[in-house]
């Protein structure tokens, strides 16, 4: 207990502070507390300490009157099996195959009606501007390019957004997520990170500056750093849609339609458990590196299974998560289909800047298995990776808008057989979105948390590194076997 | 919610959420208690607001602040991180202690955990060491009465010389005795002689001897009592901040909402 005494912080305040130096000196209260400790017998605190256990429990025995255990049984059978060596992983990975299996199979629908239905609003009023005689650049400007910017967002973003949040909320308020970080704790430890990452691990799945935040549960600052840097490596939810998009083109195509959409989401859990894995690679090379030190221990607590509450859980996942979410999705969406449509209709020597910032970025592209029009949406998508592929496929397209496309089928048609994409470049950007740098708010709050301009920049470079290294790994092999 | 029953139940006849609206208050009401206890269901049953809540320890990591109306007088609630311990260092367990050391709370609701409630007793005990004004609330008692536990509440706030009442955060039930009890002791209606654990003679010739000279290097800090005790126990941090006049800045820093996060990245932090 004394340890933990005298590992008590005041730190971390600010030291800038005009706080008057006080005349009467500090120092005296200081020296005097010394002599008087070396005249008290014993030690005091130890046995305070221990007052407070004896009491707690005595007190208790007192006022507590158990009559059975009653639920209990129930409770601890469940655990026996969801925390159990051999069931415990697979369980979960079970679970979160069915979350994105109903998030994908529920998703398409409603995708497609809300794109049709503001695709259309878009075309009516485009001709409504032009019979109204404005000039061709400010409806493009404003409805091809912010409103359709925007409208893609909505679509594809809302509907997976709706359906996995509550999944999630649900799983939370039951009290599944300690279960979690209790069955992967041994993988943390092996990787001389803390158990509890896994906790702030799963909040980086809603969103990485959430998983950033969360990081404060762990009290060791050396694996709160650990945690806050490595916390990218799971995909967020601004990047599920561009991972469930390329699942159902390229992996579920290869399916016959019955079992498409459990490829699908086998895919993604695929990508899902290997972000994990990368998660705990990139911990164990920070404790043996920048970040040396041993895994401490912790305890953690198993709350018992609560009936989650609908009214909350709606309240929490629709209003809190999807719909805050969409929002900033939306602030920045609005200026990146601004900047899209800017660069895809000023014209410099016959071509558009959008043409020649991909073709600038065509070699670099190129050896890591994409090409340079994905690497320019992935800039201009640093404040959001929601709009990657809005981005890419108005660029493709090169009719200087983002593009309608009605349905998977088109989109496959447009990127293999018009752009050359092949296995090699969906794999390559799957492995790339999962790895990438974090969005610009991300980094904004490592650099708040960690008031370290270092470890920002770290946080945002190295995966960004590890990136590069994977993708050009796997398109070199890919190359040299002659795969592609 | 919690918060939908309330226009119904008698019980909530004094009790007028406000929300966010805390810019004016009377009083100021801390919740702390260890993790997972209900502390954000009973803020948001008692401000009307929609913290995140969920069933896992470590949920809340930053202060959130609301409002309510009881009894004609305004009151500022801060909810607070989980801890189990007033000793311990993780960020998010220091932004409770702080508070609870510095920011000067008039009233502490501390949240026990009915079906838990020795390991819980032990964060009271330690919270009764640095403030008299303290209230325990015993939340989750449906649940302590499935699993077939009774806590008698009433001997408990005997035996710890402060109020204990009975909630169940989730319906708000118990919420009106617990406000009525935090009313009187902030008004000294309701007298507390919170227990604590006796000290040898020496130690408390000592603390005697040492708080007049800290409340006077660090003017207008609260609790140099406790200042007292870790400088017996030779803290160093404590020795440093108490040199650079760092206490003083800190007991300013509680005043504020927490200022190194802005709203909207808190808000995800909720999440």
């Amino acid at each position: 207990m004394t340890t933990d005494a005298n590992a008590l912080p005041l730190r971390g305040l600010p030291r800038d502070e005009r706080a008057p130096r006080t005349a009467p000196d500090p120092e005296a209260a200081i020296r005097r507390a010394e002599e008087l400790r070396r005249g008290l017998t014993g030690n005091f605190r130890d046995e305070a300490v221990s007052s407070i256990f004896a009491e707690a429990e005595r007190i208790s025995k007192r006022v507590v009157r158990r009559s059975g255990e009653a639920g209990r049984d129930w409770d601890q059978r469940i655990d026996r099996l969801v925390t159990s060596p051999f069931f415990g992983l697979p369980l979960m990975l079970i679970v979160l195959a069915v979350i994105f299996w109903l998030t994908i199979a529920g998703a398409n629908v409603p995708s497609a009606m809300i794109a049709t239905g503001l695709f259309w609003v878009e075309d009516r009023a485009a001709a409504l501007f032009g019979a109204m005689g404005s000039p061709w650049w400010l409806t493009g400007f404003v409805w091809h390019g912010v409103f359709r910017g925007l409208a893609w967002v909505i679509s594809v973003m809302l509907p997976p957004m709706a359906i996995f949040f509550p999944l999630f909320t649900i799983l939370e308020d039951l009290g599944y997520l300690p279960r979690v970080a209790f069955n992967l704790d041994f993988l943390f430890r092996r990787a001389g990170a803390h158990g509890k990452q896994a906790l702030t691990m799963a909040m980086g799945f809603g969103c990485n500056a959430a998983g950033v935040i969360a990081t404060r549960v762990i009290d060791s600052p050396r694996e709160r750093l650990v945690a806050i840097l490595t916390n990218n490596f799971v995909p967020c939810n601004g990047r599920f849609p561009t991972l469930i998009m390329l699942a159902t083109i390229f992996v579920a195509a290869a399916f016959p339609p019955v079992v498409a959409s459990l490829a699908a989401a086998g895919a993604v859990v695929g990508v899902v458990v290997l972000g994990v894995g990368f998660t705990l690679l990139m911990s164990w090379m920070l404790s043996r590196t920048v970040l040396k030190g041993e895994a401490s221990a912790f305890t953690l607590e198993l709350p018992p299974y609560r009936r989650p509450g609908v009214a909350r859980i709606l309240y929490t996942s629709l209003i809190d998560r999807t719909l805050f979410v969409l929002w900033r999705a939306i602030l920045t969406a609005a200026p990146a289909g601004a900047v899209i449509w800017l660069l895809g209709n000023i014209y410099v020597g016959g071509t558009s800047l959008a043409t020649h910032s991909a073709n600038i970025l065509g070699p670099l592209g190129t050896a890591i298995g994409l090409d340079g029009v994905i690497l320019l949406a992935y800039v201009i998508a640093i404040p959001a990776n929601e709009i990657v592929v809005p981005t890419m496929l108005m660029v493709y397209m090169g009719t200087g808008r983002m593009t309608e496309l009605d349905s998977m089928s088109e989109l496959r048609t447009l990127l293999v057989d018009q752009h050359g994409w092949t296995l090699l470049t969906a794999v390559n950007l799957m492995l790339f979105s999962l790895l990438h740098n974090p969005c610009a708010t991300t980094i904004l709050t490592i650099y708040k948390e960690t008031l370290s301009a270092k470890w920002a920049t770290l946080g945002a470079l190295m995966p960004l590194a590890v990136a590069f290294l994977v993708t050009f790994a796997t398109a070199t092999i890919a190359r040299l076997l002659g795969w592609v | 919610m919690t918060a939908h029953n309330c226009e119904t139940c008698p019980a909530h006849a004094h009790l007028a959420q406000m929300g966010l609206k805390v810019e004016r208050f009377d009083r100021v009401v801390a919740l702390a208690g260890n993790p997972n206890t209900g502390k954000s269901t009973l803020f948001n049953a008692l401000t009307g607001l929609k913290q995140h809540t969920g069933n896992w320890p470590g949920k809340t990591v930053s202060r959130a602040e609301g409002g309510f109306a009881f009894n004609g007088l305004r009151y500022k609630l801060v909810d607070l991180p989980g801890t189990y311990s007033l000793l311990s260092a993780s960020h998010d367990e220091e932004v409770a202690r702080d508070f609870l050391l510095f920011g000067t709370p008039d009233c502490t609701i501390v949240v026990a955990d009915a079906t838990a409630l020795e390991r819980n007793l032990n964060l009271v005990l330690q919270v009764l060491e640095i403030t008299d004004k303290v209230v325990v609330a015993v939340n989750l008692m449906d649940e302590a009465r499935r699993k077939g536990i009774d806590v008698d509440v009433r001997s408990l706030a005997r035996d710890l010389g402060v109020p204990a009442v009975a909630v169940v955060a989730r319906t708000s039930e118990g919420v009106h005795a617990l406000l009525t009890a935090v009313d009187g002791v902030i008004s000294g209606e309701m007298q507390t002689r919170p227990r604590r654990p006796e000290g040898t003679r020496e130690f408390n010739a000592a603390i005697a001897e040492l708080v007049p000279l800290i409340e006077a290097a660090a003017p207008g800090v609260p609790n140099a009592r406790w200042i007292a005790i870790r400088l017996l126990d030779g803290d160093v941090r404590v020795e440093q901040a108490l040199r650079a006049g760092e206490l003083a800045s800190l007991v300013a820093r509680q005043q504020r909402p927490d200022d190194r996060f802005s709203r909207k990245i808190a808000l995800q932090g909720a999440q």
